[in-house]
């Protein structure tokens, strides 16, 4: 019997008896997992019954897709239903301290990324990355700089002069204080030898606030993933200045930040970690699913659907960038006086 | 004219029968979902959004649509009859909701808030089909000064919420925003009042205040108070509503539809605050301002009306810039993404069709809603006959069920208890808990737009009156101070100076 892809989360399912209790409930009951626990999974032995993963935010945000994502491929090609649960708060903080709990086990996931990297600094979590079994990176989404149509920046030479005479004068909105969009604000200071601290960064608590204060031309320029302003690039709402990717992006018509001389190149990484103390061949048979969805058509599709860079990197490539990228943004976030240091 | 020759499209696929089928899943689930205490249409909707995997982009869309028109029709309910809002749009129907309720006339009371709802929501599904694009413009002018301003305009209305007690009702407010203080606070990334527990870092989330403040709150006094048969009178003859609560509803129900839509088309604009104007609004206009704290019917007609235009207003952000401006909108916006669209200034372009059928499908949903709701306003005021342990026993259960839904975390359930805790307290000691939500909705966002504004400016305060916009909304401001009392003034000296010609 074919498992249910949609199987839902305990959390989910709590909720849905609860709906159930008033009124008639149409969605999928949760699959009822096929007691075939010790007989599913690969030869390695992974998974070794159902997988759970973890989305560390609410529903709706880039992990919560992400998650189910995952969810609906990885699903039709393990022998083994995947359920996404969400535990939201505090950019991952709060989930990734219930994540750790589940140490030795190689069936409970957590999707993470660069966000929760910098939250677990300005949140100062007990709790840390060195906590997890790192598995693989995904996917990305890179970063445009751009100007309100009234903006008197047309390109980022022109932005770049303006923070050059006087850094305060340049206001710039993006998301939350200490999150990506700051601190590629505070990498852009560093570049031009100004002081991080003194950027005038207008933080916001979502991206789409910062997008409406972006529009409403109150300030010089705004930083947003690509996705969430490519259509109002498209409808010339607001000029692209800048993109954070090594290469250009197809359909936006601005250099890359290194093209302009600064050398940075910054994403909104996202990616898939495991409790510690897993079994070696686990973690590898783990890794090894994951690489071959990366490849499956479906994800693909998913990928081009949502506009999300495949940047797959597992095992210790991905060990290795996750340290690097701690460094890096442990220390802008203390440039930026958001950590001790 | 175009768009209308797009809407007549739109209806023609809008009634095929799966569409309609959906439309009627989702104000059916929404309607049932508004009345639970704690569920809301954000969670419903994040709950089915694995169905887009299945489901076609226009029916699920459809259905969520139906399930966020249908969670404001639902709210009201428990808010009038219970005192208990099922979400924060509908707090302030319970001022004079729940006054009607206990005095017999709850039917009266559910009638206006259905009929007001639905013509509130025609009337801006209306406007959102016609004058969107003007909307959105309307919406762009608003930057974080202009918010300033709109909050000081809010906070000025307060005092018609305050109750008898200026005192007491200052008290509900300081708690209010006090709540609202809790989490990391957005400029400067620092965490506040969060007493080192990282479950309270993205502060307390505000549906769970309100249930916390009323529904468990008054359960806690209900059990307090001892008393065991309902303290409610029985239902009077009349159903519906009589000919003079008519003539008295229909006023509110529009001016609560011309403060919701555009406030709800605002991106930081929301669906709690045009409520807040709408109640003051009435209260001042009214013919019998002494009904008002004790059961008048304008107080239930426009607020419900306002949240229902809100929540259609809502949707132009949604659609025309991708901005999703509440819970629901933003889980909506997430279904959106899931089937590869990206709403936004091209979406009517690039996915007419679709957009067309959405917005005749809000047509259909209202209607339906209206015949849904109207014949189970009989049944809903027979709650009210359920012996008060058994009621708020059953209120208890499904807070708690709702509150642990939210987020499946015990912390939220311990925030919950001792916001219910704290809503007795605040009971036993005459202190009216609704200024408590409005400082907790508006205190932090008035924060927010002022530190805003002036770190946009580099500190220079004059940038809070910069534009005619500004200036406008804080001149409106003023006036809803100082215009009462001299009013009040005026009105005493003419009467002083009639008595003396009689005398």
């Amino acid at each position: 019997m074919a498992h249910n892809p949609v199987s839902t989360g305990r959390r989910r399912s709590a909720a849905a008896a609860l709906l159930a209790a008033g009124l008639t409930v149409t969605a999928c009951a949760p699959s009822s997992g096929d007691d075939e626990n010790s007989a599913s999974g690969e030869a390695a032995g992974w998974p070794s019954g159902d997988v759970r993963i973890m989305a560390p935010a609410d529903p709706g945000g880039g992990w919560d897709q992400t998650s189910r994502a995952i969810q609906d491929v990885l699903g039709n090609q393990l022998d083994a239903s995947v359920e996404v649960y969400n535990v939201g708060g505090a950019g991952g903080t709060v989930g990734i301290a219930q994540f750790v709990q589940n140490e030795g086990d190689a069936d409970e996931l957590m999707t993470m990324g660069s966000i929760m990297v910098g939250a677990i600094e300005t949140n100062n979590s007990p709790v840390t990355l060195d906590e997890v079994t790192p598995l693989a990176r995904l996917i990305g989404e890179y970063e445009v700089i751009v100007a309100p149509e009234n903006s008197p920046f047309q390109t980022i030479d022109d932005m770049v002069a303006a923070m050059e005479a006087d850094l305060g004068s340049v206001a710039i909105a993006g998301g939350s204080a200490g999150g990506i969009e700051q601190i590629l604000a505070g990498l852009m200071a560093q570049e031009i030898g100004a002081d991080p601290a003194a950027v005038n960064y207008i933080p916001h608590s979502g991206g789409g606030e910062a997008l409406a204060t972006i529009l409403s031309g109150r300030v010089q320029a705004g930083i947003s993933g690509i996705n969430e302003i490519r259509e109002q690039i498209e409808a010339g709402q607001v000029r692209a200045l800048a993109v954070s990717s090594p290469e250009p992006i197809e359909g936006i018509d601005a250099p890359t930040l290194t093209e302009a001389g600064l050398d940075i190149e910054l994403a909104n990484w996202r990616g898939m970690v495991a409790p510690a103390g897993i079994d070696p061949e686990q973690e590898q048979a783990a890794e090894d699913a994951l690489a071959e969805m990366v490849e499956s058509e479906e994800w693909q599709q998913v990928l081009a659907d949502r506009g999300w860079e495949d940047q797959f990197q597992a095992g210790e490539e991905f060990e290795q960038f996750l340290d690097e990228e701690q460094e890096r943004i442990r220390a802008v976030l203390e440039d930026l006086g958001l950590v001790g240091s | 004219m175009d768009g209308f020759a797009d809407l007549i499209g739109g209806f023609g696929a809008a009634v095929s029968p799966e569409n309609l089928l959906w439309a009627l899943i989702g104000v059916t689930l929404g309607t049932a979902v508004g009345v639970l205490p704690g569920i809301g249409p954000a969670l419903t909707v994040a709950l089915l959004l694995p169905l887009t995997f299945k489901l076609e982009a226009t029916s699920s869309l459809i259905m969520f649509a139906g399930i966020y028109y249908g969670g404001m029709y639902g709210g009201s309910t428990t808010s009038i009859l219970l005192n208990t809002p099922g979400e924060s749009a509908s707090i302030i129907s319970a001022l004079e909701g729940n006054k009607m309720a206990r005095s017999g006339r709850g039917a009266a009371a559910l009638a206006t808030a259905a009929i007001g709802s639905f013509v509130a929501g025609t009337i801006a599904t209306i406007g959102l089909s016609f004058v969107a694009p003007f909307m959105v413009d309307l919406a762009l002018s608003f930057g974080p000064p202009e918010y300033f301003a709109l909050m000081v305009v809010a906070f000025t209305t307060v005092a018609a919420v305050l109750g008898s007690s200026v005192l007491r009702g200052l008290v509900g407010l300081v708690i209010g925003v006090t709540i609202g203080l809790i989490g990391i606070d957005v400029q400067s990334g620092q965490a506040r009042l969060t007493l080192g527990v990282p479950q309270l870092l993205d502060g307390v989330d505000v549906v769970i205040v309100v249930v916390g403040l009323f529904a468990v709150g008054e359960a806690i006094t209900v059990l307090a108070s001892g008393e065991r048969r309902s303290t409610v009178t029985p239902a009077a003859g009349s159903r519906w509503l009589s000919r003079s609560d008519f003539r008295r509803s229909w006023r509110p129900w529009l001016r609560g539809t011309a403060l919701g839509f555009p406030i709800g088309a605002l991106p930081a604009g929301g669906a709690e605050i045009p409520t807040f104007l709408s109640y003051s609004a009435e209260k001042r206009l009214s013919k019998h301002p002494e009904e008002f704290g004790h059961g008048a019917i304008e107080g239930v007609a426009g607020p419900e009306a306002a949240n229902n235009a809100a929540a259609a207003g809502v949707l132009v952000p949604l659609l025309a810039l991708g901005l999703p401006t509440s819970a629901t909108a933003a889980v909506i916006l997430a279904g959106f993404q899931n089937y590869g669209i990206q709403p936004g200034p091209l979406l009517f372009s690039s996915n007419n069709a679709l957009v067309w059928t959405l917005i005749a499908s809000l047509y259909i949903g209202n209607v339906m809603l209206l015949v849904l709701n109207l014949p189970l306003v009989g049944i809903w005021v027979r709650l009210l006959q359920i012996p008060p342990y058994y009621l708020y026993a059953g209120i208890a259960v499904f807070a708690t069920l709702g509150t642990y839904a939210i987020g499946g975390s015990t912390v939220d359930l311990m925030v919950l208890y001792a916001v219910g805790a704290l809503g007795f307290l605040l009971r036993a000691a005459d202190v009216p808990v609704a200024p408590a939500v409005v400082g907790l909705i508006l205190g932090p966002l008035a924060e927010e737009q002022l530190r805003r504004s002036l770190a946009i400016s580099q500190g220079d305060v004059s940038v809070l009156w910069s534009t005619p916009l500004c200036i406008a909304l804080l001149v409106v401001a003023v006036a809803a101070i100082v215009l009462p009392p001299l009013a009040r003034i005026a009105a005493s000296n003419k009467a002083t100076r009639s008595r003396d010609r009689v005398g």
